[in-house]
């Protein structure tokens, strides 16, 4: 909220004024955000009272333009060009006269214009720095000062105004009353609260009220004040502060119970008397009731809306927005006042489900002290009677049992204990007397020293030691507390899974491939480009309710759309090769949705309730994927380039499965996007945990990318997380190194014709290696060679050739007898 | 030639005078020298070292001396001999490194030239200064903790102290799924990571929780709706404030210099009671060592602890959070959030693999 700097030290007994940038700062010291510390102005020269003695129209002018002649001291009349038109001949308006400079460096001068020298200028309040309001120029109430008084002093220009956030549990301080208490405790001087107001004895009610929901109100109070003159202005000091608080000045009712909000901060609402049918009755709206709001607004109302009605039906929607049909008119003389108390988190919703926010609920949904009701009717009365001549009708309806803060017990020494800090004897109970707490301290049981402390009414959020605390350490400041690290616990260091994560991750990147982060949200119909079959498991997709792309509203199954986005944004950037990879959680909604049980939170949940809300949760496993187009070996001085193809996806899972201490085995597969013939299962043992390949043609073709794209997606948290701890021998024999190309059918994979010999070869064969693929007339139809290179060796003696011969032809022999290979 | 047995006088054996010797020692000499490349050394070496050469060939006249001249002869052709040889080899040896040298120099390339045929990647500046954040703390004995991004409400609200109304629980802030009454949400910070910790371990527990976050923000320079937080929280007896300070100043440190410091300003959660905003001391800051708005902290508000089945009469503990795409920002001064969520391989590739 916006507050000038001498309205929020009217109350405090500074021996010493502090600077605004010094207020500013203790606000920020003690946990009020300062969003902005504006000075008015500033102005300088000649600026003083007028007032408008004739006005000409010039009519030839576009726009209106008037030529006022207008008495700027004692007998001295200046003639002024206007634009503007919301003054009458006889107002009072403040004029800067030539040689004055106004804010923005902006120097007035006698200069003609629209065939009339004009000397000087008549200001709106914004030309004057006074505040945002430049919808017009400003008129002074009438008899506020005379023609060449000067306008500097009158309209407190030498002012600064402080936008204060405060933090939304403290509501109190959406007021002055509030924050310049709070300022009275950052500098520990004298507060003089603006709430310490005689409120006299009612005879009788002034008005029948009926509170029907007592949870939505806590109270109601009603106050009326009638005879009101409605002509009566705002006085200007009211008028200024509104203004400066960024209120704009409607009417002396309107701006009262404004001036009162933000003073005291209780809002409160005037109706026009005369317009009220019959008793008021306070409920929650009936679904679908209706009610024209002050900005001539129909608004349907909701079930859990609360509205005070009287005879013709809804007269308001409490505390967030009052009626039209009683609404103080310019005509209005008998005003009913209202002060309630209105349940916060009901206030919140309705402001939320109509979208309209306002300075009443604003405080309402952050708590209004519920002793404040009489007291803030009792000043608006007040001013009404004092400003408008009104008269203070004796009755006052009081209905409600608002419920009061109760008392809070601690350790007297809790707050020590908690900033890690000595703080000086008495610093405790004197803090928390200085917010407004009764506080007594006493002796327990065991000896120890308490403090029990009432919290003022206003403090609502001071509800357990915890609140307390708080207090004291932000009123001692948090720059007391000093710097200590707690001792070091023995930790266990990352685990398996976030180590090798890692290891995926360096791996990908250290291979050619760059991360992006997409973000998780795609559209299912990427599952169609994709070419999935209806009832692919992928399609099974958790949906966003609320998302900011209305297409885009299902979480990704899989990491391929957020990858192949970023591999298209990058090539319609510019980029010709891409190499991709993303790892991170895919969403995949369980068969059998469980539904979230209801959990309390005044104690521990209980296992079973720990367990079924996992239960209700999807599952979320870690994927890696990369996405490769154009070159995966670039094109240079030293030749060609290489195109990327299926055996770099395949490549990529296997590297994947190699920072986890996994050996992957390719098996073909066929799973869209990727190509049926291109296409690469992933296992560990028997258990698939991935694919890997080029994708379709069509696919490619879909989403424009370029041809051969190819694509490896892998579930991490399906790998195992194997203790990786070998024990190699390493003998120091020589080996014998031995060729062999044997012709199979081409239909045996190459990954079973190496496991076969790799088996048959024994123990004696130490690594193979296919170097020579082939297929062709001298092979036979239907059939292709495979040539091995095989190193032999023994542990334990140096290998003799035959000896390597033998195992060879045992490999190859093993080799025939499954798959009728022959040597080549 | 002589014989074997002819009658002459030794010092008449003209090929064993000194003179003879010296001259032939001489000659070999100026003809290696005269060698300009190995070739020309080798095609030498028949007529200077070889058996035909003049000193061997006057070693075979020794036999012919009396006895008593044969010693002295004998000496003076080894001395002739192994001149000869000396000077052979060293020549041999210029003209091999002279060789050599030519050699590699015939051999030398423009090293300048490029050679990026498989460039290297490059991992997201997010996820390593998540793992450089997830490495101070466990380096200060916290470990790493995780969870789903999809959670209930009860741990991303409830559990945290987040009242039914709260307004942070509403959909213009918060991702729901369906169906409406699901009770899911995509979460909205690190957090319900701190509350699934509390339930499953025993106190004492240091944790550091990084992770993919959500809000409905719409994106734009310094916002997106997919972010990531790290958060990291502590629950022990008799943890104060001057831990949490003491813990931020060492990670303050760890990320910003030596130089670095926290300053805390009271502030409002719900999960925390105090809490406060952290600022740090950034001494790299653009225009001058300053102040940057961090993150939140505060001492865990004894009904989140209450709520995760910790005892706030015998624990307490502290939480703090920031935000690594901010941290980023304003640690690298990027201009733009939206570079670290599109995925221009531009932007990645400089960060390399460590950030």
């Amino acid at each position: 909220m916006r507050i000038p700097v001498s309205w929020l030290t009217e109350h405090l007994e500074f021996a010493e004024a502090p600077t605004p940038e010094e207020l500013a700062d203790a606000f920020i010291r003690i946990g009020m955000e300062i969003d902005d510390v504006r000075p008015l102005g500033p102005v300088t020269g000649p600026i003083v009272a007028a007032r408008v003695v004739e006005i000409t129209e010039l009519t030839e002018f576009k726009k209106p333009i008037r030529y006022c002649q207008v008495e700027v001291g004692p007998d001295q009349v200046n003639g002024i060009v206007c634009g503007a038109t919301n003054f009458v001949e006889g107002d009072t308006v403040v004029v800067a006269l030539p040689g004055a400079v106004l804010p923005g460096d902006f120097t007035i001068s006698a200069r003609k214009t629209y065939g009339h020298t004009s000397d000087g200028m008549i200001c709106s309040a914004s030309e004057l720095g006074l505040g945002d309001d430049h919808s017009g120029i400003l008129v002074l109430p009438s008899g506020t000062a005379q023609p060449g008084d000067d306008a500097v002093e009158l309209l407190g220009l030498d002012d600064t105004v402080l936008e204060v956030t405060p933090t939304p549990d403290r509501g109190y301080a959406f007021s002055v009353r509030g924050l310049a208490r709070e300022i009275a405790c950052a500098f520990d001087v004298a507060f003089g609260d603006p709430a310490v107001v005689e409120v006299p004895e009612a005879e009788g009610e002034v008005w029948p009220v009926h509170l029907e929901d007592g949870a939505g109100c806590a109270r109601f109070v009603a106050r009326q004040v009638s005879g009101v003159d409605p002509t009566a202005p705002t006085p200007w000091w009211m008028r200024r502060r509104l203004m400066l608080a960024g209120i704009r000045s409607i009417s002396l009712p309107v701006d009262v119970t404004n001036y009162v909000m933000i003073e005291l901060g209780h809002p409160l609402h005037a109706f026009d008397a005369s317009k009220v049918r019959g008793g008021l009755v306070v409920r929650r709206a009936k679904a679908g009731e209706k009610l024209t709001t002050l900005d001539d607004t129909v608004r349907v109302l909701d079930a859990d809306d609360i509205v005070i009605t009287d005879d013709s039906g809804v007269i308001s929607m409490a505390g967030v927005m009052g009626g039209a049909s009683t609404e103080v008119g310019d005509k209005t003389g008998d005003i009913l006042l209202e002060a309630a108390i209105w349940d916060p988190a009901t206030i919140a919703r309705t402001v939320r489900r109509h979208k309209l926010p306002s300075e009443a609920a604003k405080r309402y949904e952050r708590t209004v002290d519920p002793a404040l009701s009489p007291v803030a009717l009792e000043r608006a009365a007040k001013l009404l009677h004092l400003y408008g001549d009104g008269s203070i009708k004796p009755g006052r309806t009081d209905v409600g049992s608002p419920e009061l803060p109760g008392p809070v017990t601690m350790p007297i020494n809790l707050p020590d204990r908690v900033a890690g800090v000595r703080y000086a004897r008495g610093v405790t109970a004197r803090r928390l007397g200085q917010i407004g707490c009764q506080v007594e301290v006493s002796t327990g049981d065991d000896g120890t020293t308490l403090v029990t402390a009432t919290p003022p009414t206003w403090r609502s959020d001071l509800v357990q030691p915890a609140d307390l605390v708080e207090e004291v350490l932000r009123l001692e400041g948090f720059e007391t507390i000093p710097s200590t690290l707690p001792p070091a616990p023995a930790g266990r260091g990352l685990t398996e899974q976030q180590r090798r994560r890692r290891t995926v991750s360096r791996a990908l990147a250290e291979d050619g491939y760059t991360e992006v982060l997409p973000f998780p949200f795609i559209s299912p119909a990427v599952f169609d480009s994709f070419g999935l079959i209806p009832d692919d498991s992928r399609r099974n997709v958790v949906s966003v309710l609320n998302p900011l792309e209305a297409e885009k509203h299902a979480l990704a199954t899989t990491l391929l759309p957020g990858l192949l986005d970023a591999v298209q944004r990058n090539l319609a950037r510019g980029q010709k090769d891409v190499a991709l990879f993303n790892i991170a959680q895919v969403t995949l909604p369980r068969t059998q949705q469980v539904p979230v049980p209801d959990v309390g939170v005044a104690e521990r949940p209980t296992d079973a309730q720990v367990a079924s809300m996992f239960a209700a949760l999807p599952q979320q496993p870690v994927h890696v994927a990369v996405v490769l187009a154009g070159h995966r070996e670039h094109a240079g001085w030293w030749g060609k380039g290489r195109q990327a193809d299926w055996a770099d996806a395949v490549e990529a899972a296997k590297l994947v499965g190699k920072a986890y201490g996994v050996t992957l085995r390719v098996v073909a597969s066929d799973l869209a996007p990727w190509h049926p013939g291109r296409c690469a299962e992933l296992r560990v043992g028997d258990w698939p945990v991935g694919h890997a390949g080029e994708l379709h043609p069509k696919v490619v073709e879909a989403l424009g990318l370029p041809k051969r794209t190819v694509a490896m997606e892998l579930d991490l948290d399906a790998l195992p997380l194997n203790d990786n701890r070998p024990a190699p021998i390493i003998s120091a024999y020589p080996p014998v190194l031995l060729d062999v190309a044997v012709v199979v059918d081409a239909a045996v994979p190459a990954a079973e014709v190496s496991a076969v010999l790799e088996s048959g070869g024994g123990d004696l064969l130490e690594d193979i290696r296919l170097f020579d693929v082939y297929t062709g007339e001298q092979v036979g139809e239907g059939k292709r060679s495979l040539a091995y290179a095989l190193r032999f060796r023994a542990p334990d003696r140096t290998l003799t050739v035959e000896e390597a011969t033998a195992a060879r032809d045992a490999a190859v022999a093993s080799l025939a007898e499954r798959h009728g290979a022959t040597l080549r | 030639m002589s014989g074997a047995n002819d009658p002459y006088d030794p010092k008449e054996v003209a090929a064993l005078a000194p003179e003879a010797l010296d001259a032939a020692v001489q000659k070999a000499q100026e003809a290696f020298a005269a060698a300009a490349d190995l070739d020309a050394l080798a095609a030498l070496k028949p007529a200077h070292v070889g058996d035909r050469s003049p000193v061997l060939l006057a070693r075979r006249e020794i036999g012919a001396l009396p006895p008593k001249a044969k010693a002295e002869a004998g000496k003076r052709v080894n001395v002739a001999q192994a001149a000869v040889k000396k000077a052979f080899e060293e020549r041999l040896v210029v003209l091999q490194a002279e060789r050599d040298e030519h050699v590699l120099r015939e051999e030398s390339v423009d090293v300048t030239l490029p050679w990026d045929r498989t460039p290297r990647g490059a991992r997201h500046p997010i996820t390593t200064l998540a793992e450089r954040v997830a490495d101070v703390f466990v380096a200060m004995g916290y470990e790493v903790a995780e969870g789903p991004e999809l959670d209930t409400e009860w741990f991303n609200f409830d559990a945290l102290n987040f009242g039914k109304d709260h307004p942070a629980r509403t959909m213009s802030d918060t991702f729901y799924v369906a169906p409406a009454d699901s009770g899911l949400v995509l979460r909205t910070h690190t957090s319900p990571v701190q509350a699934r910790t509390m339930l499953e371990r025993k106190p004492p527990i240091y944790v550091v929780c990084p992770g993919r976050t959500f809000r409905t923000d719409e994106l734009d320079s310094t916002h997106t709706p997919v972010f990531h937080q790290v958060e990291g929280l502590a629950i022990d007896e008799g943890l104060t404030m001057a831990h949490l300070k003491g813990t931020l100043d060492a990670f303050a440190r760890s990320m910003f210099g030596e130089g670095s410091k926290t300053r805390l300003r009271p502030h409002f959660f719900p999960f925390t009671e105090p809490s406060a905003e952290v600022d740090v001391w950034f001494p790299e800051k653009k225009g001058g060592a300053g102040w940057v708005e961090w993150g939140g902290c505060g001492m865990v508000n004894p009904n989140v602890l209450r709520a995760t089945g910790v005892d706030p009469d015998v624990y307490s503990g502290f939480a703090f959070g920031m935000g690594l795409e901010r941290t980023l920002q304003f640690r690298n001064g990027l201009p733009d959030m939206r570079d670290m969520v599109e995925g221009d391989v531009r932007f990645t590739l400089p960060f390399g693999t460590e950030a």
